[in-house]
């Protein structure tokens, strides 16, 4: 009985583990792939690079829809639901914006997003301006590779020493911080 | 590891376990109001005589919004295209590919239009026309905007109080319920 019990206990730590990372990906922050050089330079600035920039996506702008012209946002496809891309909002809800041949005005609840890369990218030039509803999160910073980004590796090296400055001022004994 | 049981050491320890028994909890209810059910409070005009127009009580599925089970007939949670806050609920007139004709402006005249649901919308309109902003006004509604598709209706209420004295009894009768069988305990 002791494999069975084991297993069970593997289980349940498994499963609640699980959860709480769905709860926190979707809540707080996740990290996505970027695929495509639609917003080149700003990710996959090389073009037949092997490595694919992993970008950090926060969904705290989730809770109240509000966003700043300039922010790279990932959205659902209005006409593929599935699909997932990443594009920079470049115009707010009752702004105008230039099109080709003519003048466009952006309605309420809506936004216009273009890729940094205008000559191969997917978006609002096709399919119009899209809902504020659609919108799954907005990109604050990029992780990988690391020598892009130096600012979350210092900022996580720095909070790892602090908690551990913390735990030891309060005398917490050092082996029980890992027993969550 | 004993020996030095301080305030602030017992303190930490209560902190972390009720702090992850709330995480627990937190992170459940959420993947079941996110992947499978959610409960929803339904007021407004627009579905008479399918809905009260005082408040209803439903509970909404996501599942069968996820794999693109819709039809037409159902009534779903949505959310606005005009304003992201606002959740309505409708009823799908047409999916996909389907040509609708609806009358532009009733009060002015009887003027009609034919539309084409594009790829990847549907057509939404509530059941009191006379009364309801729906896709005759902002257009097909695209399929990353519907919230789930309303099951059944659990209860009527016709004022707020009586919907808070509801929830205070369900409250309550989980928790005499679950001390009976031992599903409330202390040791978490």
């Amino acid at each position: 009985m002791g494999i069975q019990n084991l297993l069970w206990q593997v289980t349940k730590k498994a499963f609640t583990g699980g959860i709480i990372g769905v709860t926190i990906s979707d809540r707080c922050c996740s990290v996505v792939p970027v695929r495509g050089d639609s917003m080149s330079p700003t990710f996959n600035p090389q073009r037949n690079s092997y490595l694919d920039d992993y970008v950090l996506v926060e969904k705290f702008c989730l809770q109240d829809y509000k966003f700043a012209r300039g922010d790279v946002v990932v959205f659902s496809s209005p006409t593929h639901f599935r699909d997932r891309y990443i594009k920079r909002i470049v115009g707010l809800p009752g702004e105008w914006i230039s099109s080709s041949r003519d003048v466009i005005r952006v309605p309420e609840g809506h936004c216009w997003v273009e890729g940094d890369n205008k000559a191969s990218s997917l978006d609002s030039r096709t399919f119009g301006p899209i809902p504020l509803g659609l919108i799954r999160g907005r990109v604050t910073s990029v992780v990988w590779p690391p020598q892009r980004n130096c600012m979350l590796a210092l900022f996580m090296v720095c909070a790892f020493y602090i908690i551990k400055w913390v735990s030891i001022q309060l005398h917490v004994p050092q082996d029980s911080l890992w027993k969550l | 590891m004993g020996s030095s049981s301080s305030f602030w050491n017992v303190a930490y320890r209560q902190a972390m376990k009720s702090g992850v028994f709330v995480a627990k909890v937190y992170s459940f209810l959420h993947v079941t109001t996110t992947y499978l059910a959610f409960p929803a409070f339904a007021f407004g005009p627009s579905m008479i005589p399918t809905l009260h127009p005082s408040g209803n009580v439903v509970l909404a599925e996501r599942i069968s919004t996820r794999s693109r089970k819709l039809s037409r007939g159902d009534v779903i949670v949505l959310q606005s295209p005009e304003d992201p806050n606002k959740i309505p609920i409708k009823r799908v007139i047409g999916l996909e590919g389907d040509c609708v004709s609806f009358v532009v402006d009733p009060e002015k005249n009887d003027e009609s239009r034919t539309v084409v649901v594009p790829k990847g919308h549907v057509w939404v309109q509530g059941d009191y026309t006379q009364n309801s902003r729906d896709s005759r006004i902002f257009g097909p509604l695209p399929y990353g905007l519907i919230r789930g598709r309303v099951l059944w209706r659990v209860c009527i209420c016709l004022t707020l109080y009586s919907l808070i004295s509801r929830i205070k009894s369900v409250f309550f009768f989980c928790i005499l319920f679950g001390n009976q069988y031992g599903l409330v305990s202390n040791d978490i």
